[in-house]
């Protein structure tokens, strides 16, 4: 890494603001007001209690360089169909650097009223969305993300309304310096009844340690049912910094779910706010990390009206010496009577230096509910090695299928058959890659 | 079929089994009673090859290949099945899945053809409704969340469709309803054939009215103290294990 010399002539996130503010737009308020937040608050450190677990300094450590510019770089279509789930019917947005590129992106005709482009065309209609859901969020990086965020994706499905097909959205770093930090914003709104599936992906083309930094509003209408796949597999010199926010109205139905495979450093925030009856809510994370990777999720899940069902499930396969770090809250506000809460996380170690920080936290403030939480940090099962050896099955096929089972465990709560299968796949493949199974 | 010669075995330098000696020809059902902590589950666990194990002393030959000296999955390629007392949970672990690599891991062995999916699903489904097992059981991870009766019933799925020419059944009655207890009955006795061996261990002579023994015998302190016909299960059932441990001592 060249970051000691860069550190030196790289700018502050003041001085790399004057661009844009000179560029102006209607979001310009928000902007300064992202940056002083940002300005008085600084990067979280272990002290701060959400951050406990989860030490910044890879990010410290790189110049602060935002991609105000889109890349120069050219790539086609054959090369965006090559990558994981490039090959599923599906309208695609990419976005290069945080710049969204019309070449490479493929939408179809969706049916009326459906929007699927990108945000920073449309600033001026969507001044009194963006960050109405992350706006009383302290997070310094959404502060950060208020003052820098270039582009991203705007889904709009109206009340009873369906995407015709999935929307995959494509965020690729692909910038050679280290430092370069991509912010991205996306605004998905689900109105009443709509329906829809959403893939985000997070790739890196090359090895230079770049920081992702982005911002996800949703709000979903009173019965919708939206599904979202956030598959994070950017390379492991990178940092990715990310937070959902997410509204739910009466009888809606949210399933999210969240792997995180690459990355130095990720942490998915996730915040969602279950406002009215009758809402399901699914949070669902595989987290696989070796070397020293960081993986951690750090969720707040607010009940805000009764009977509202929500269900955390992560599990991690942690190898070498890295770590994976879960934080799950539940709020039970006095309201939300009938609340049926369910957090689980569960840590598979493969090695005797892999770690395992897991927090759960019920704070619940209603009398009739039923919550329940439970973590678990281990190695395979023996019990179940042998059981499986009984059988016929060699210890080596027995720790795979075990293993393969663990991760299955997460990939089989996805409901789109394609991207389930393919991503079932590429587990298999990578933990079949491990050393670990002799 | 099988012959156990001497065995001693215990758990780090606890014995439980003293010197068990049994002979079981092809054809033959025997069953093994005995009271708690006579040594019954440490024998299955023995002729398995569970881990944690050591063998002091003898030797157990299943058609002159001795089983002490091979690893759990090569006993199961060679025929020996354990239906467990209390069957392993697997969560993510799909019972199909996993019923089909076990059952094509030993046909591999035997040198016969895999099955591929559409053959598999047409001999377990025969099975499973058999056994009463529901379709949808098939799509579920292994034992998990499964009730007792459904986790023994599986136990005999897997037994049904791995062949075994040694099944040693441990403790399946434990747990299970009357009408349970007949179907898992039924299906250890449609497995019944004149080239393999059926050995249970149970606490309660109940089950032997469903799975008739040929031989009876009473393991106490970790030896066969002693061996009859099925009418000495009935005699266990009237008088109990005390008059027995008696006379041993």
């Amino acid at each position: 890494m060249s970051s000691a010399t860069a550190n030196e002539t790289a700018p502050t996130p003041i001085e790399a603001f004057a661009r844009v503010e000179q560029a102006g737009g209607p979001l310009l308020p928000l902007r300064k007001t992202g940056l002083a937040r940002f300005a008085e608050r600084g990067f979280p450190t272990t002290r701060d209690e959400d951050w406990r677990f989860t030490s910044l300094k890879p990010l410290a450590d790189l110049p602060f360089l935002p991609t105000l510019e889109p890349s120069d770089q050219a790539f086609n279509q054959t090369e965006i169909n090559g990558i994981t789930f490039g090959r599923h019917d599906v309208d695609r947005l990419v976005f290069v650097d945080g710049h969204h590129s019309s070449d490479l992106s493929l939408i179809s005709d969706q049916p009326d009223g459906v929007t699927v482009s990108n945000l920073a065309d449309s600033l001026s209609e969507l001044k009194n969305d963006i960050s109405s859901l992350s706006a009383n969020d302290e997070n310094p990086f959404i502060a950060l993300n208020d003052a820098f965020f270039t582009d991203g994706a705007l889904i709009r499905i109206p009340s009873n309304g369906r995407l015709a097909k999935p929307v995959h959205l494509v965020f690729l770093s692909t910038a050679a310096g280290d430092g370069q930090a991509a912010h991205v914003r996306n605004w998905i709104d689900a109105g009443d009844n709509a329906q829809g599936t959403l893939v985000e992906s997070h790739l890196s083309l090359g090895q230079a340690a770049t920081s992702t930094n982005v911002v996800t509003e949703t709000r979903i209408g009173a019965g919708a049912n939206l599904e979202h796949i956030k598959f994070q597999d950017q390379s492991d010199s990178t940092v990715h910094l990310a937070s959902l926010h997410s509204e739910l109205s009466k009888d809606a139905r949210y399933a999210f779910h969240s792997l995180a495979l690459g990355s130095r450093l990720s942490r998915n925030n996730l915040r969602m706010r279950l406002a009215k009856p009758g809402i399901e809510c699914v949070l669902n994370g595989l987290y696989m990390t070796h070397s020293d990777q960081l993986a951690d999720h750090h969720m707040i899940v607010d009940h805000a009206a009764p009977r509202c069902d929500s269900h955390e499930y992560f599990n991690g396969i942690l190898d070498n010496q890295s770590r994976g770090v879960f934080h799950g809250r539940i709020l039970v506000q006095s309201d939300a009577q009938k609340t049926n809460a369910k957090q689980t996380n569960k840590n598979l170690i493969l090695s005797d230096h892999a770690t395992a920080n897991t927090k759960p936290q019920l704070e619940i403030y209603a009398d009739d509910v039923r919550c329940t939480h439970g973590a678990t940090v281990g190695e395979l099962d023996d019990d179940a090695i042998f059981y499986l050896q009984t059988r016929g099955l060699d210890t080596k096929t027995a720790r795979r299928m075990l293993m393969h089972g663990f991760a299955g465990e997460i990939v089989d709560r996805i409901q789109h058959d394609g991207i389930r299968e393919e991503l079932d796949q590429l587990v298999w493949n990578r933990l079949e890659d491990k050393h670990h199974l002799d | 079929m099988l012959e156990i010669k001497n065995l001693q075995a215990g758990i780090e330098d606890k014995p439980i089994l003293r010197g068990i000696d049994l002979s079981v020809n092809a054809g033959e059902v025997h069953a093994i009673m005995g009271p708690n902590g006579s040594g019954k589950s440490t024998l299955a666990s023995v002729l398995a090859g569970r881990d944690g194990y050591d063998v002091t002393s003898g030797e157990v030959l299943l058609q002159n290949d001795n089983l002490l000296n091979l690893a759990p999955e090569e006993r199961a390629r060679e025929g020996v099945f354990l239906a467990f007392q209390y069957p392993v949970e697997i969560p993510g672990v799909n019972s199909a899945y996993f019923l089909r690599s076990a059952v094509n891991e030993i046909r591999k062995h035997r040198g016969e053809e895999e099955l591929d999916a559409m053959h598999f699903l047409k001999a377990v489904k025969t099975k499973m409704k058999e056994l009463g097992l529901s379709e949808d059981f098939l799509k579920r991870p292994v034992n998990t969340g499964f009730s007792g009766g459904e986790k023994k019933r599986n136990e005999i799925l897997q037994m049904a469709m791995l062949n075994p020419r040694l099944a040693v059944l441990d403790e399946t009655d434990s747990g299970l309803d009357i009408d349970a207890l007949r179907i898992v009955a039924d299906g250890v006795n449609r497995l019944k054939g004149p080239d393999n061996a059926q050995v249970v261990i149970t606490h309660y002579q109940r089950l032997l009215d469903y799975i008739v023994p040929d031989f009876v015998h009473v393991l106490y302190d970790g030896r066969i103290i002693k061996s009859g016909d099925k009418t000495l299960a009935y005699e266990l059932e009237e008088k109990g294990y005390d008059w027995l441990i008696q006379n041993a001592a």
